[in-house]
């Protein structure tokens, strides 16, 4: 990738946003009017990601939340190019958009000196983790120039709270019900950072909305680099995770900062940075208790999970930190 | 007018297999955007493409995917984007697409499809019968079944115009039997390269991504409010197509001397049975004809040369002075009596014909069919018109191994 660890190099079409209140009122190509649930964070993370580049985009969805909230006919959220074809295809929709511009550029019919659009992907944890995975990899391999956020709620929150393999352990989902013979789901949540690390991807990030300045710094950067760019967005749903909808940025501050939800960026499938380091470490049961899915975890006999999460999150911090300071 | 950066000269008369042929139309046609993904036995098409694009002749993109789902998504993301878009599958890779092709018509994205039909699983079996044809039925994708390389690299130029036009945008579904028509090298007299190009056109975009002056939202929600109108507008736009169809098959025979029909007939006029069949079969079922024709006997075929959308007043035409039609389905019918069956009844109900209207189902998976086969056939039928009913059933199947089945039984 051609920019620096430090940020250095953003590409000419960067929006400058320097402060919290240019950002909330920079949004042009995402209409509030949507129907998102109050508090729910996939509009940040849209806006931001459309507030970092002045190029021109085109947008993808995959069917899930922000998809059935942005585009019902006859209306639509979206000042910009915009397409949804299924649940599992957002990532090759985009891709072949791509290679259409390609053709067209080739060909003269868009001029090859007007600069290049941007081509992004968004798909929920259920499109991206689960029934759109392989498609995602596919484009990946390929290497178009796109890039995938992830808008991850961790669960299937457009059809009203299923399991997904994104969903942590020990969540109340509903087809993985805590009950008096569960604690919910049994299974930790699947590392796409590192699987999509392993496709060689220039730049792989994770990003929670609470900090905001980090997201923008990874999503430019993302923008600048050449090639696939899978962006991993932590996404709290006030719906499903049974929070209130003012509590949004709250529970992010504590997903970041008890580590749960750790902040960083790979860049050319090696090199990894953590750009985000809590001054003051939250327990991991701190970040459960805020939340009422995990509410039956506090039971007695169902402490242990709570236990387990917290070495768990503890000896993936200390990797994380052993393969930044390895830089391999 | 567009020209391919290269120009590929061609013989007046090429051998080509039916894959070779849609290469070399989708060639000539100068898409934008080629994803597939290989499947036997339509391999050939996106093989031949492959060696088109590595020899400079292709200008476009040429995106070798994961699967098929992914082949026609991203054909969508294409179309969408401005693009001329095409693929080529067969058997389970259009089973796999078929969620795709319900996209793909809905958005109203006009890509063109090389499907070389084969048997659907299971039992495994690569050979050709029409299960695949069948599966896309009800896709809203316009389908049109070509006989021979020639037809189909006919059929896949004029595709592009149909599918393309602006009151049509429909995809647009070109079928060939699997090895019978694929793999089978035959004389294909090709146009050139720039007369191809000239006859198919420049793609007029409608909509693109890449209009930044206009955004578009493409593949919206719609529920009980709104769902029902667009459907109905597609139904719409694919009804109205036919005259479209009509319009640059004369256009195309202007061209290249080949005249093609919604459907395609031969000795019908005053055929006491009138066999209804797809594919090579109808090239058979010729022959057969011609030598029971020899014999004294009045028989005729016909082929719905656009199966999708169907062409029930032409149907009606051509077999009203049949004493007896035989609809030939090759394709599993899964309890039910098969699709050609069914388009024939459809269109003969509300007419005073009444002729003897039976149901073949034959050839599943590649199974042979000859011409001493469709002789029996026809003699079957013929002994049913002296008789003056049907011999028992409606459905038979023949060629299968066993005793003889017989279905939807009628009063003796």
């Amino acid at each position: 990738m051609s920019c620096s660890t430090n940020g250095g190099c953003l590409p000419q079409g960067n929006k400058e946003i320097k402060n919290l209140k240019a950002f909330s009122t920079a949004a042009e190509r995402f209409e509030g009017a949507h129907v998102l649930c109050p508090g729910c964070a996939h509009s940040i993370i849209v806006r931001e990601v459309l507030n970092a580049t002045n190029d021109n985009m085109v947008i993808g969805s995959s069917t899930g939340c922000l998809e059935v909230c942005t585009a019902i006919y006859p209306h639509t959220s979206w000042d910009s190019s915009w397409i949804h074809i299924g649940f599992e295809n957002g990532s090759t929709a985009i891709a072949g958009a791509e290679a259409a511009n390609k053709a067209l550029r080739s060909k003269g019919r868009i001029d090859p000196n007007t600069p290049e659009p941007k081509f992004v992907a968004f798909g929920g944890d259920g499109s991206t983790y689960d029934i759109g995975f392989q498609w995602i990899s596919g484009c990946f391999e390929r290497g178009h120039n796109m890039m995938y956020v992830c808008l991850d709620n961790e669960v299937y929150a457009n059809t009203g709270g299923q399991r997904s393999s994104s969903t942590p352990i020990g969540a109340n989902a509903t087809t993985s019900p805590a009950g008096s013979h569960s604690y919910g789901e049994k299974k930790h949540k699947k590392d796409m950072m590192q699987i999509m690390a392993a496709h060689g991807s220039p730049y792989v990030a994770q990003i929670a909305p609470n900090k905001w300045k980090d997201m923008v710094k990874k999503i430019q950067k993302g923008f600048a680099a050449e090639g696939p760019v899978y962006i991993n967005a932590m996404s709290a749903c006030t719906t499903e995770w049974k929070f209130l909808e003012h509590q949004t940025i709250e529970v992010s501050d504590l997903a970041t900062d008890s580590l749960v939800f750790p902040l960083y960026e790979i860049i050319d499938g090696r090199e990894l940075n953590i750009t985000y380091r809590p001054k003051n470490i939250v327990p991991v049961r701190d970040y459960l208790g805020a939340q009422g899915r995990f509410k039956h975890l506090f039971k007695p006999e169902n402490e242990h999970v709570i236990t387990e999460w917290q070495k768990r999150v503890d000896k993936d911090w200390d990797y994380l930190q052993r393969r930044e300071e390895a830089r391999v | 007018m567009y020209k391919n950066k290269r120009t590929m000269e061609l013989k007046k008369v090429e051998v080509w297999d039916g894959n070779l042929a849609n290469s070399h139309a989708l060639r000539q046609a100068s898409v934008d955007v080629v994803a597939a993904y290989p499947i036997t036995p339509s391999t050939g098409t996106v093989e031949g493409y492959a060696n088109h694009h590595a020899n400079g002749y292709v200008d476009g993109e040429f995106v070798m995917v994961e699967s098929e789902h992914a082949a026609m998504s991203g054909c969508i993301g294409a179309s969408a984007a401005g693009a001329r878009a095409a693929t080529a599958t067969s058997s389970q890779g259009l089973a796999l697409m078929i969620e795709t092709l319900y996209q793909a018509s809905g958005m109203r994205m006009p890509i063109v499809l090389c499907m070389i039909n084969r048997a659907l699983a299971a039992p495994l079996n690569v050979n050709g019968d029409h299960s695949d044809m069948y599966l896309a039925n009800q896709s809203g994708w316009i389908s049109m079944d070509a006989c021979t390389p020639e037809e189909s690299y006919d059929l896949v130029l004029c595709a592009f115009r149909i599918a393309e036009h602006k009151s049509v945008r429909l995809p647009v579904i070109v079928n060939q039997d699997g090895f019978l028509t694929s793999h089978k090298a035959q004389n294909v007299r090709p146009l050139s390269d720039e007369q191809a190009y000239n006859f198919v056109g420049d793609y007029q975009e409608v909509n693109s991504l890449l209009n930044f002056d206009k955004p578009v939202t493409h593949g919206v929600q719609t529920e009980s409010d709104w769902h029902f109108e667009h459907k109905a507008k597609q139904h719409n736009a694919m009804m109205g197509s036919v005259k479209i169809i009509e319009e640059v098959f004369e256009e195309y025979a202007k061209l290249s001397g080949r005249k093609y029909n919604l459907i395609e007939s031969y000795l019908v006029e005053d055929a006491d049975v009138v066999l209804v069949c797809l594919g090579t079969t109808y090239q058979t079922a010729q022959m057969a004809a011609d030598k029971l024709r020899a014999e004294g006997k009045k028989v005729g075929v016909v082929l719905p040369r656009v199966f999708r959308p169907t062409q029930l007043d032409t149907f009606a035409k051509l077999l009203k002075n049949a004493k007896a039609v035989v609809c030939m389905d090759r394709s599993a019918p899964g309890g039910q009596t098969g699709l050609i069956y069914n388009d024939v009844a459809a269109a003969l109900f509300n007419t005073s014909a009444r002729p003897l209207l039976s149901n073949v189902i034959y050839g599943l998976g590649g199974r042979d069919i000859n011409i001493e086969n469709l002789k029996g056939i026809f003699n079957h039928a013929l002994e049913e018109v002296a008789n003056g009913k049907l011999d028992g059933s409606i459905q038979r199947f023949v060629g299968v191994r066993g005793p003889e089945l017989k279905y939807y039984n009628v009063e003796a």
